[in-house]
């Protein structure tokens, strides 16, 4: 096949080898290609230097600082530290605050959004719950996790849990809710109890709602996590935004930033590899190829 | 979820009719491998009022028989087979299996159903498996098993591909295997080669006959295709318009094995065919008139 050809039948079920003509995801990558690349260069070097020209000239770059100076201040970061010691540390307590968060949320999402999905006097009883818990600013409740659980890592992880948490669970409830009827009726004639329909049915026809969700829900993971730093921390990506805010440092806000950019779409490549290898078994047309 | 009236009397029933050559062996049972006894079927709809897709409903299948369903569209032939699986429960009236009772699926009960039911998922190998791995076997054991029914449906070599991967026909070959691989003693199949392309259908009809001969799997076939419907069964059993209730039934006396694409010429079975088609035509012309009804 192809030199193309991305995913070795990973998503199979375990035990299925990769064959030649196995399913694979091959991604459109025809001779536009190039031209599409060349283009997205162009369009960045126009609006960094454009950036970088109004802000030499007219614009005051003490409000709106300019790319040279945030190149700078990365640089500087990265190199000699920051004012709360080294930047890698920074991004490490952001990115386990965020991860556990992310992990915590997503499982309970799944777990209660299959749980309602399926049971339909649950569901019933939940329902303005969740819509009412869903409805509160839940951005505010980092605030009081700060009263609740100190300075510490566990503010921030619990900031991050309640806004992953939902995004999972509405898609993981949705998933659970649309399983083919026929899927269900078929397993249950070949011998499928309760549990073997959960297992075999329901979970991975859900997998793909809930798979989607966790693109955004790993943002508000990272999201929750900063905001929780910037609420009140004593590390952190969050803490050193707030800083750069209190020196008036927008080159220091930018550069967070950037640094907070870089690692979310790090993740977002690492999930969408997780995807790839779990809906394998999916025809290439519907593939999550176009995703923005 | 209750099938009120005599169910006790199926049990006092049994012991008179059942042929010896085929009870032996057997649980106590009436010698029908199915039989529906003035079934009824209500569903609610949503202005509150119940709508009858079956009504005072007879049917009895032999061991081994081959049965054809044809009715009018939207006559409730589908309805029968579910109460008959235990996934519906029937309104009113006796459904029995094997002289039991239906109260849950029964034992030994196969179903293929009219829309694609093999699992995305999955690969050819594992949907096949499906049916051994439920019923507790090993994953080598079931993976073994399946290797034999992919082969007997003519799919070796697909086994690692996704039913995406493969065209309608043979996604239903999938489908038959995951059916035919746990080796049911009852056999329902609702409409299973609609989709199908003519050349492709006739393919599948063979080879459902292949596979069945010799099993002695009681087997109902609904389908609206008379062509079909004839060439595989034993006998034909036509249904009313909506509310569906029996019609008629119609032997086919044509020998075995045979194949479809030669057997519809014969003269005998185009006897049968006028005979069917006067049975239904009238039923036919119901179904149409309501629908211009409904749509004036």
């Amino acid at each position: 096949m192809s030199p193309d050809v991305r995913t070795p039948v990973a998503a199979a079920p375990p035990g299925a080898v990769a064959e030649a003509d196995a399913p694979a995801r091959r991604r459109p990558r025809g001779v536009r290609a190039p031209k599409i690349t060349a283009t997205r260069v162009l369009l960045i070097v126009l609006w960094l230097g454009s950036w970088e020209l109004s802000a030499s000239t007219f614009l005051d770059p003490f409000y709106y600082s300019k790319p040279s100076a945030i190149g700078g201040r990365i640089v500087d970061w990265f190199t000699s530290g920051t004012a709360f010691g080294s930047i890698w540390e920074q991004m490490a307590v952001t990115l386990e605050e965020a991860v556990a968060g992310f992990v915590i949320g997503s499982l309970a999402g799944v777990v209660l959004g299959v749980l309602l999905g399926r049971g339909r006097f649950l569901a019933e009883v939940c329902a303005p719950f969740i819509k009412a818990a869903n409805a509160i600013p839940r951005i505010v409740l980092a605030s009081l996790f700060v009263i609740w659980f100190g300075l510490g890592m566990q503010s921030k992880v619990a900031t991050a849990v309640v806004l992953v948490f939902f995004a999972v669970f509405f898609n993981a409830f949705q998933g659970a809710r649309e399983v083919d009827k026929t899927l269900i009726d078929n397993a249950r004639i070949l011998g499928a109890g309760p549990r073997q329909i959960l297992t075999t049915i329901v979970l991975p026809s859900a997998t793909s709602w809930i798979l989607a969700s966790l693109h955004v829900a790993f943002g508000f993971a990272l999201i929750g996590a900063i905001v929780g730093e910037y609420t009140g921390a004593d590390k952190g990506l969050g803490l050193l935004i707030n800083h750069a805010q209190g020196t008036f440092d927008s080159a220091g806000i930018y550069a967070g930033m950037i640094i907070i950019t870089v690692m979310a779409l790090l993740a977002e490549w690492l999930l969408t590899l997780l995807e790839r290898r779990l809906l394998a078994w999916r025809p290439p047309s519907i593939a999550t190829e176009a995703r923005i | 979820m209750t099938s009120p009236g005599p169910s006790a009397a199926a049990g006092s029933q049994a012991v008179s009719s059942a042929p010896a050559s085929l009870a032996a062996g057997r649980p106590a049972a009436d010698g029908h491998a199915i039989e529906l006894r003035g079934v009824t079927k209500r569903f609610p709809t949503r202005d509150g009022r119940d709508y009858t897709a079956a009504r005072d409903m007879t049917l009895t299948v032999g061991r081994g028989e081959f049965v054809s369903v044809v009715g009018p569209t939207g006559c409730g032939k589908s309805t029968s087979l579910s109460m008959i699986s235990g996934l519906a429960a029937a309104s009113d009236g006796d459904v029995l299996v094997e002289g039991r009772p239906v109260t849950g699926i029964p034992d030994g009960l196969g179903y293929m159903f009219q829309q694609d039911a093999v699992l995305p998922w999955r690969s050819v190998l594992d949907n096949v498996a499906a049916g051994p791995r439920y019923r507790g076997a090993g994953k080598k054991e079931a993976r073994e098993k399946a290797k034999e029914w992919v082969a007997k449906v003519g799919l070796a070599g697909f086994e690692r591909y996704y039913p995406h991967q493969l065209s309608g026909g043979m996604r239903k070959r999938v489908a038959l295997a995951q059916t035919l691989i746990n080796e049911p003693s009852i056999l329902l199949m609702d409409e299973p080669f609609s989709a199908l392309d003519v050349q492709t259908r006739e393919h599948m009809q063979d080879l459902l006959l292949d596979l069945w001969s010799g099993t002695g799997a009681a087997v109902v076939f609904v389908t609206h295709d008379l062509t079909e419907a004839i060439a595989l069964a034993d006998t034909v059993v036509v249904m009313t318009a909506a509310p569906a209730t029996t019609k008629n039934v119609i032997p086919v006396d044509l020998e075995r094995p045979r194949r479809v694409e030669e057997i519809r010429l014969e003269e005998s079975f185009l006897a049968v065919y006028r005979e069917v088609w006067n049975s239904l035509r009238q039923e036919v012309e119901i179904t149409r008139a309501r629908g211009a009804g409904n749509v004036a």
